[in-house]
């Protein structure tokens, strides 16, 4: 970056408190550097200390001469922008070549360990526990992960583990033992018979590692017991042997991602582990025919809402900005501060009430019109419901801009239009729009994308219904977004890596949608 | 704010015809608006009444008059929830002071210097802000994660953490307010450099107070727009005293949508109260063209 201000610049001298500000600056950065660095190693946050390190030669780079003088105004938003909008991105891009998701998070060596503890069976010498269940404060006590915090009975020595980690001894100092079960553990929040009888499902499939050969399994809703592993691991022939029925499992590609695998070549165990799949999930998504089938739908509706969302909301705004504006008008204030009402409540409330509005038996709309209309099991009432919710969340924001904007128009353009003979309409026709337009125009183009992917309008008020029977990849009101959201996580478990390469196509669409709008709204000729 | 006496008593000699054709008209169109805006809060404030608290027995307006869910909000029968408040009140400050702030810098440098990329990085400005963030999330999740192992007050379930993960998008007003910059004559600064005035001292003495009213009504947006943040609060803050308002309500509710409205409606009708206040507090520094004032004197 090179600067092209005048050349006053340049001669001008150094002020005291400048370079006071400049060392002060990089001494702080020179001092969280040398701070930070051996803990991010020590971690191996590899990618943080790349980000760091990069950070810091920018700001050095950028404030320690008086070059680049842009930069020095630019660098502060672009390192929030480039750590946690690019990166992500970036991310986002490598997780799209990988099988990422549920039963693929860990490594392979977490898959074979939690396969051979699955195979677990009980023997007669097997020693029992005492059980209670527990999951870490703020964890979901319904789906886990569960931690088994276990009292021997014989001993009274407690131990815990997960599915991930061994069992080991607890502190006794940690738990609190009542009449042989714990009832309550620093760290963790215990869950009560209710809460273990509703994850009880989840409970039977847990199995925590003990050695190689032995684990705990869960027996009834309190008892737990050591069983030894059906199952062992060879890691010279990377195959697991059943040593009960002699059968051999190999490690073999069932559909994208690797598995253990039968003679059959059929997956014998649904665990797998995190792997690179190459394009296969760019494939699924452009050859599935179900899944094509539906972007076509989705597309346009999403084009529909967007504008129209876009469209109703800019006129209403803007047409009541421009009547409310008016100087001599009294109460102006009280109306400003009516409008802007619907804008202070938090997009979900909003969202979640009006969902209640167009309920068909008792809802708000339909009581007070008298009518009986079935507005969330019609899709075209439905799409018409969407439309006229966002209205209402959407036009304050475009009354407050342009409101705001209008104020900013110096008074001498006004007057000298005026004086030029103009009258009120064509003063606002004429003058006031085309410069008020050239100020909000980005923020048209911004709107429009913010719609295109407005994921909690469609989620929050209809959850993409209603659905046709038999249909259930998208409802009559899903967009592209909330579309790929139900096939990617709804239905059979998360699919991150699938999601992700839907989401880096769906913002190569964005880039285009955005390129033809620069065109059309001549945004890259006002770039200046 | 003060009106010439003259035109007072011009207006109160207008005829009704000729006023309402100038203005009363105006104040229909007002009404009309306003009753559009106002009824879904009306309905907000009498579920937040209603001591029944269903989706059925709540009408617009209220049939009967109890605090009882207000009462059971304040006491943290519910929840945290004054611990909520005062998350909420930490990260909408904090977030949207600085990304105003960072966004106000790179405004300036896009519409007064001219330098080699600066179009290219204003158009992919406007294209990174597009990013279907929805999914972007799994990223953002471990990275903040592996975050936390370095420095642990800024991993998950941490209000610094979740700071800075909502500061990623500190360029998202370059936009609008290079707008705003751009509406701003040139020749103000340039007038200031040839009087000695170094860029910091045109950006901070000249441009800011220029344009207070805008930067005011930015921070308002940006404000509500953090106070509106929930998906990513949903997925970093899920210890119960780390959580925001959007946050902790919407976990009331879920539990039981219809018969939880009013706790719900009740929390609702306490984040709106403080933003309607501070529109009132920032909307004088919105009356008035000051632009114009700065040119002329």
């Amino acid at each position: 970056m090179s600067s092209a201000q005048a050349p006053a610049h340049r001669e001008r001298t150094t002020t005291i408190p400048a370079v006071i500000a400049r060392v002060v600056l990089l001494g702080a950065v020179l001092a969280v550097v040398a701070f930070t660095v051996p803990i991010a190693v020590a971690q191996k946050q590899w990618m943080w200390l790349v980000v760091m390190l990069l950070a810091a030669v920018a700001i050095f780079v950028v404030y320690s001469t008086k070059r680049f003088i842009p930069g020095k105004y630019l660098l502060p938003g672009t390192l929030f922008l480039a750590v946690f909008l690019i990166t992500p991105i970036v991310l986002t891009i490598g997780y799209s070549f990988t099988n990422f998701g549920d039963g693929t998070r860990g490594t392979k060596e977490q898959a074979i360990e939690q396969i051979v503890a699955n195979s677990v069976q009980q023997t007669d010498d097997s020693t029992w526990y005492n059980m209670s269940v527990a999951v870490e404060p703020g964890g979901d006590p319904a789906a886990g992960p569960f931690t088994l915090l276990l009292v021997d009975p014989a001993s009274g020595e407690v131990l815990a583990g997960d599915a991930e980690t061994s069992l080991e001894p607890v502190p006794a100092s940690d738990v609190t033992v009542t009449s042989g079960f714990v009832t309550a553990a620093k760290d963790y929040e215990v869950l009560d018979a209710r809460q273990v009888n509703t994850a009880y499902k989840a409970l039977q499939e847990l199995a925590v590692p003990v050695d190689d050969t032995s684990a705990v399994r869960v027996q009834g809703a309190n008892q737990a017991f050591v069983g030894t592993t059906a199952l062992s691991y060879d890691e010279a022939s990377d195959t697991i042997t059943n040593a009960a029925t002699g059968e051999t499992y190999t490690v073999g590609k069932v559909g994208d991602s690797e598995y253990f695998v039968g003679a059959d070549g059929k997956r014998a165990f649904s665990q797998s582990w995190l792997q690179g799949v190459g394009g296969e999930n760019y494939l699924r998504l452009f050859t599935n025919g179900a899944i094509a089938k539906q972007f076509g739908a989705a597309f346009v509706w999403t084009l529909v809402f967007a504008l129209g969302s876009v469209l109703l909301t800019f006129v209403v705004g803007f047409a009541l900005a421009l009547v409310l504006n008016d100087e001599r008008m009294k109460g102006r204030r009280l109306y400003r501060s009516v409008l802007l009402l619907p804008y202070a409540v938090p997009g979900f409330i909003s969202l979640l009430v009006w969902s209640s509005f167009y309920n068909k038996d008792f809802g708000l709309i339909n009581e007070t019109l008298g009518l009986s209309l079935n507005w969330m099991g019609d899709p075209t009432l439905a799409k018409a419901a969407v439309l006229l919710t966002n209205l209402w969340m959407g036009f304050p924001y475009m009354f407050i801009v342009s409101t705001g904007a209008l104020q900013a128009i110096p008074n001498d353009v006004m007057e000298a239009a005026r004086m030029d003979g103009a009258n009120r309409l064509q003063t606002t026709v004429k003058v006031v729009t085309p410069l008020l337009l050239v100020a909000v125009s980005p923020l048209l183009v911004a709107s429009f994308a913010f719609n295109f992917n407005n994921f909690n309008a469609i989620q929050l008020l209809t959850e993409g219904g209603p659905f046709l029977p038999g249909e259930y990849t998208r409802g009559g009101t899903d967009i592209l977004i909330s579309m790929i959201y139900r096939i990617a996580f709804g239905g059979s478990g998360a699919d991150f890596g699938f999601a992700s390469a839907v989401s880096v196509a769906l913002f190569a669409l964005t880039g285009i949608l955005a390129a033809i709008q620069f065109r059309f709204t001549n945004v890259l000729e006002d770039v200046n | 704010m003060s009106t010439p006496p003259t035109s007072v008593t011009q207006q109160r000699r207008l005829p009704f015809g000729r006023w309402f054709a100038e203005i009363g008209w105006r104040h229909v169109v007002g009404i009309l608006a306003v009753l559009f805006a106002i009824f879904p809060i009306l309905f907000v404030v009498s579920a937040s009444l209603n001591p029944l608290g269903t989706v059925s027995s709540t009408g617009i307006i209220p049939k009967s008059f109890s605090l009882v869910h207000y009462r059971e909000l304040i006491s943290g029968a519910r929840g945290p929830f004054l611990t909520w408040y005062l998350n909420t009140i930490i990260v909408c400050v904090v977030v949207a002071v600085v990304q105003v702030f960072l966004s106000t810098l790179a405004a300036y440098a896009f519409s007064r210097f001219r330098f080699a990329g600066r179009r290219i990085g204003l158009l992919s400005l406007l294209l990174i802000m597009m990013f279907p963030s929805v999914l972007a999330m799994i990223a953002v999740y471990t990275m903040i994660s592996g975050l936390g192992q370095i420095f642990p007050g800024l991993g998950l379930n941490s209000l610094p953490g979740y700071i800075v993960v909502l500061l990623g998008g500190s360029l998202g007003q370059v936009w609008l307010i290079k707008g705003f910059f751009d509406t701003v004559p040139r020749e103000l600064d340039e007038a200031a450099i040839i009087d000695g005035a170094s860029h910091w001292q045109v950006f901070s003495r000249i441009l800011l107070p220029t344009l207070t009213p805008i930067l005011a009504t930015t921070v308002l947006l940006a404000l509500v727009g953090v106070l509106s943040e929930f998906l990513l609060g949903s997925i970093f803050l899920t210890a119960n005293d780390k959580k925001t308002l959007a946050v902790g309500l919407y976990g009331l509710l879920s539990g039981d949508r219809s018969n939880n409205l009013g706790v719900f409606a009740a929390g609702s009708v306490m984040i709106m109260i403080p933003v309607i206040v501070l529109y009132q507090f920032l909307q004088r520094y919105i009356v008035g063209g000051s632009t114009a004032g700065a040119v002329k004197g």
